[in-house]
């Protein structure tokens, strides 16, 4: 049996994708502190606790899992928005988890979030000019003015906003517009990696097609690698080419789209993907659910042996002495983390 | 099955110092009795502030129901007094939201909560109430029911919050339950426990159900009709399989291919609705949908800018069920299939 940082070690030699992010090992735990006068730590929310995968070049990686396992948490900490408190981010070769100031500076020039809320994530003070045009400031791109306001004009129009609306402000646009402010905030230093973070959940059904079709095109046509951090199960199928499964802070199952979905392995990803309702009724009649009882545990108590014994419809009595194992690979590329797969 | 409930021209305004609102303009439909209707529709279609109507529980100011009738058993609910509605609401109808934290008072116990309507349309004491409060959370899945009743809603979680609401709903036996979007706060493992649970206590309690959406697929599983709405109007209405298997209305059927599906590898691109939901500060003229239509762009038609389209019934394929939309173009030129 090997650890998770030695499979993908193994993966890297195996088939030679050319990756551009490789975590490894990545944990993130919150403090939690008690005392008015002198805080003391007294225990930690292990939001990421211990998680590798790589990001292959010009893909796009789902990450799903249900509130609080840790997905919106992975993506910041691998953009060092929070500190890691363990492990290894490796982007294009360079480790993040040790850079600070200007060199790390220097790396969120190729790396961006785009956020899941469009109402909160754009400063309404701000007009659309200089929120878009603020990264390229910080950055001192375009030292002239003029040029920057045509840069900006240009990236406004490549996302689907009129540029003649350039100055402004958020509250005057609608919440699929926002969202396109949000990407073209993203795309002003031109960027090869970009975290999205839920970036429709918030948007009205008929408009969440038109910001994916956006986003797809605009992979295709700048070479970008996307992880896309979602809920939406039916839109990760449709999005992504590969996805990772979290539940309480670790991945369960990773693997090519098509076949996670088709092939569920962990008790988790089946349940999950059974209770995801079809829009059609007759898929609906003749559909068998796995419906898993009890809530997500607190992640900062979570159950001793496998995290997911508390609702595990599998459980055996190595899930409540061992911890989960390693990710296994059950099929090509495709890995879990159970032992009732070992 | 007789009818239940039947919703007349409903119209719904709301006077705000920005303009009026034209929320629900015209809206009709009818329930039998254990049926279950789903109403689907994007936010601010005027589904939530329909139902909210029909349980007189439009905030006045700003709102004013404007017109319109809902006989429920053979009453006008629009013209009761309000201690006469205050019998039936919680009683008759009852209603679950979405949010569970928000409408759960966080300092009261959820028993003194569950008991106060059953003290108040049941006549029931303490002793009692607490018993059958007890009982209701037994039925809906909470361990170890009696002690939880001295719990407040910060105790549980957000899925059993869900179902201390819709104990709540069920406390007095009520005839029609009306779900506001009852799981869009929920987890997907959790909201599959909630559906499962809302389906066999509808059946076991004989309930007729309104269950109001903006997921397609939550209603494809649970409803028996479907009435898609949008900017304040109905769409396209019908038995979950018509709607979903032959939708006529072009808004439904690019609703629907905007939607990804689980069961298929999305390789092909989705098909989009462009531009952005109304503005329902202005009274739209004609069809709420024909800015963004495209049936109405290909064909050139002038009317749907002019003349709102009636509700029709359109023949379906086994002629036997109704299938009713608002389109001028399916029926003059039976041309939105082939979109």
């Amino acid at each position: 049996m090997s650890s998770p940082a030695m499979v993908a070690d193994e993966r890297k030699t195996r088939d030679g994708d050319d990756y551009i992010l490789e975590v490894s090992n990545l944990k993130k735990h919150f403090p939690i502190s008690s005392g008015i006068v002198f805080q003391r730590q007294v225990g930690a929310v292990r939001a990421v606790d211990g998680i590798s995968f790589n990001v292959i070049r010009g893909e796009t990686l789902g990450l799903v899992g249900e509130s609080g396992c840790g997905k919106s948490t992975t993506g910041r900490t691998i953009l060092q928005l929070y500190r890691p408190t363990e492990g290894s981010v490796k982007f294009e070769g360079q480790e993040l988890s040790t850079m600070a100031g200007n060199d790390l500076r220097q790396m969120r020039r190729r790396m961006q979030i785009i956020f899941q809320d469009p109402f909160a994530s754009l400063n309404p003070r701000m007009t659309v000019g200089s929120i878009v045009s603020e990264p390229l400031q910080i950055h001192k791109m375009y030292a002239n003015k003029q040029e920057r306001q045509q840069y900006v004009e240009q990236l406004m129009e490549r996302v689907g906003l009129n540029p003649y609306f350039i100055n402004r402000y958020p509250h005057e646009f609608s919440g699929g517009q926002r969202q396109r402010i949000g990407i073209a905030r993203a795309l002003a230093l031109q960027p090869s990696f970009i975290v999205a973070d839920e970036p429709i959940s918030a948007l009205d059904v008929s408009i969440q097609a038109q910001v994916v079709n956006l986003m797809e095109e605009l992979q295709d046509e700048l070479g970008l690698t996307y992880l896309f951090i979602a809920h939406d199960l039916s839109m990760v199928r449709h999005i992504c080419d590969r996805v990772a499964v979290m539940y309480l802070g670790k991945i369960v199952e990773l693997g090519p789209v098509d076949e996670v979905y088709d092939n569920p392995q962990h008790p988790y990803t089946q349940a999950l993907l059974s209770a995801v309702p079809v829009p059609d009724p007759v898929v609906e009649d003749n559909r068998q659910r796995i419906i898993i009882s009890g809530d997500l545990p607190n992640p900062a108590n979570p159950p001793t042996g496998c995290n997911f014994n508390t609702r595990c419809p599998v459980v055996f009595d190595l899930c409540y002495q061992e911890p989960d194992p390693p990710l296994i690979e059950v099929r090509p590329d495709h890995y879990v983390s159970c032992h009732r797969v070992v | 099955m007789s009818t239940l409930l039947e919703v007349n021209d409903l119209v719904v305004r709301f006077y705000t110092q920005e303009g009026t609102v034209y929320a629900v303009n015209g809206v009709s439909f009818d329930l039998e009795e254990g049926e279950t209707l789903g109403i689907v529709g994007e936010s601010g279609s005027g589904k939530s502030v329909s139902c909210l109507a029909l349980m007189g529980l439009i905030p006045s100011p700003p709102g004013k129901v404007e017109s319109g009738t809902v006989v429920f058993e053979g009453r006008d609910l629009l013209t009761l007094k309000p201690d006469q509605m205050r019998l039936i609401r919680g009683k008759e109808i009852a209603m679950i939201f979405q949010d569970p934290m928000t409408s759960l008072n966080p300092v009261l116990t959820i028993g003194t909560q569950i008991t106060e309507s059953l003290k108040l349309h049941e006549g029931m004491n303490t002793t009692q109430s607490r018993k059958r409060a007890a009982d209701l959370l037994d039925l809906v899945g909470i361990p170890d029911a009696y002690r939880r009743l001295d719990d407040y809603p910060h105790q549980f979680s957000g899925g059993m919050r869900q179902r201390v609401m819709i104990a709540m709903g069920l406390s007095c036996n009520p005839k029609l339950l009306i779900a506001d979007e009852p799981t869009t706060a929920l987890d997907v493992t959790i909201q599959a426990q909630i559906i499962e649970l809302v389906k066999q206590l509808k059946d076991e309690f004989n309930m007729a159900m309104i269950w109001i959406t903006h997921d397609l697929g939550v209603v494809a599983g649970i409803a028996d009709r479907i009435q898609v709405m949008y900017g304040g109007r109905i769409m396209e209405s019908g038995s979950s399989h018509e709607v979903f298997r032959d939708s006529r209305h072009p808004y439904t059927v690019g609703l629907l291919g905007s939607l990804p599906r689980l069961d298929s590898s999305g390789e092909e691109k989705l098909t989009q609705i462009e531009g952005s939901p109304p503005d329902m500060r202005n009274e739209p003229e004609g069809c709420p949908f024909a800015p963004r239509c495209d049936v109405r762009e290909q064909l050139q038609l002038e009317k749907c800018w002019d003349e709102r389209p009636p509700l029709e019934t359109v023949p379906d394929a086994s002629g036997a069920e109704a299938h009713i939309m608002s389109c001028w173009a399916d029926i003059r030129e039976g041309v939105a299939e082939n979109v």
